[in-house]
């Protein structure tokens, strides 16, 4: 008997990068643009998908949404179905985060030849979803004020990686001691560059600024 | 808690290459992980434990090399790395840097005897 070491230099998720290609190749084929929203929990995703999407209904812009959850709660899809769009529920029976496996059982169940985009909503962490392509063509995250200024410091995994930050319930600023320029230096030097959007879902404040990036994505 | 995911992963990517390489048992394995993933050490080795049993990777040990996330400032060129918490450059104070390495999220190779 021998002792050999053998060389590999694999990527550890490669298996799930792979699965995420041939759901970026149907996302492609169907001509649907789709989005990996993540945030933790309490961020505003469900706030954000829903008056994203009131918005885009009045531009016949046809969008589907896939909701992850840890259990079988149907809240949050519940409130998208009632804004006129196809839902479907991903329970990931107490995982932390969606992989391209699931996403992949989820496009099964929805007509993406008649849809121009889909919002894929991941579980409420930061910490594990970043980590898992789910073949989405860009990746999402939702900041919001009352989570503090000093994230980009104490947390520095989540923002590298990303296409887009929102920043939600900037209508709070006035209450709290957000340092927005504090907040943006710590995400610049993480991610230069990165597209950033402050706005607030309850007031409406900013979100055409999303929404003109969005549309001009889609068209 | 997304290790569990991660060490099937491993399990998977070291069973393939040991039965390419007509292994009879799995001895080692050795991870590449950067500064700016996150994984927890313990966790994965507490799953280890779990799904290795009864595969040809049974009772092989895990080693972690931790890389650390290099920054370099765009200012004055000083490298540095990155410790508990993002800082601006320790040489001027600038905040305009960028992060070279630290993303790294690997197996890197196996031990095998056959």
């Amino acid at each position: 008997m021998s002792n050999n070491r053998i060389k590999i230099v694999e990527k550890i998720l490669n298996a799930n990068d792979r699965l995420a290609e041939q759901n970026r190749q149907r996302f492609d084929q169907s001509q649907t643009y789709a989005i990996n929203l993540m945030a933790s929990p309490g961020a505003g995703k469900t706030s954000f998908i829903v008056a994203t999407i009131k918005a885009l209904i009045d531009d016949g812009i046809r969008l589907g949404v896939i909701e992850g959850d840890t259990a079988p709660v149907t809240i949050d899809s519940d409130k998208i179905t009632a804004a006129g769009m196809p839902a479907v529920q991903v329970n990931t029976g107490g995982e932390c985060h969606l992989d391209a496996l699931m996403v992949e059982g989820a496009l099964d169940q929805l007509p993406l030849e008649e849809l121009d985009l889909v919002i894929i909503e991941n579980v409420g962490n930061l910490i594990c979803p970043a980590a898992f392509d789910l073949g989405t063509h860009s990746k999402i995250v939702i900041s919001s004020i009352p989570e503090g200024d000093d994230k980009p410091y104490k947390y520095p995994n989540i923002y590298r990686g990303l296409d887009v930050l929102i920043i939600n319930k900037i209508d709070l600023l006035p209450y709290l001691d957000f340092d927005m320029d504090y907040f943006r230096q710590g995400i610049e030097m993480l991610n230069p560059g990165l597209e950033t959007f402050a706005l607030s879902c309850k007031t409406g404040e900013g979100l055409e600024n999303w929404l003109s990036w969005l549309k001009a994505k889609l068209s | 808690m997304h290790e569990l995911s991660v060490t099937e992963s491993v399990l998977e990517i070291a069973c393939k290459h040991a039965r390419k390489a007509q292994a009879i048992t799995v001895t080692d394995i050795y991870l590449v992980i950067g500064r700016l993933s996150s994984i927890v050490d313990d966790s994965v080795k507490f799953y280890w434990d779990m799904i290795s049993k009864d595969t040809i990777c049974e009772k092989a040990r895990l080693h972690f090399k931790r890389l650390p996330a290099k920054l370099i400032c765009l200012n004055c060129r000083k490298e540095y790395e990155l410790n508990d918490e993002l800082t601006p450059c320790p040489n001027c104070g600038s905040a305009k840097v960028r992060v070279l390495s630290g993303d790294e999220f690997n197996i890197e190779s196996i031990e095998i005897q056959r």
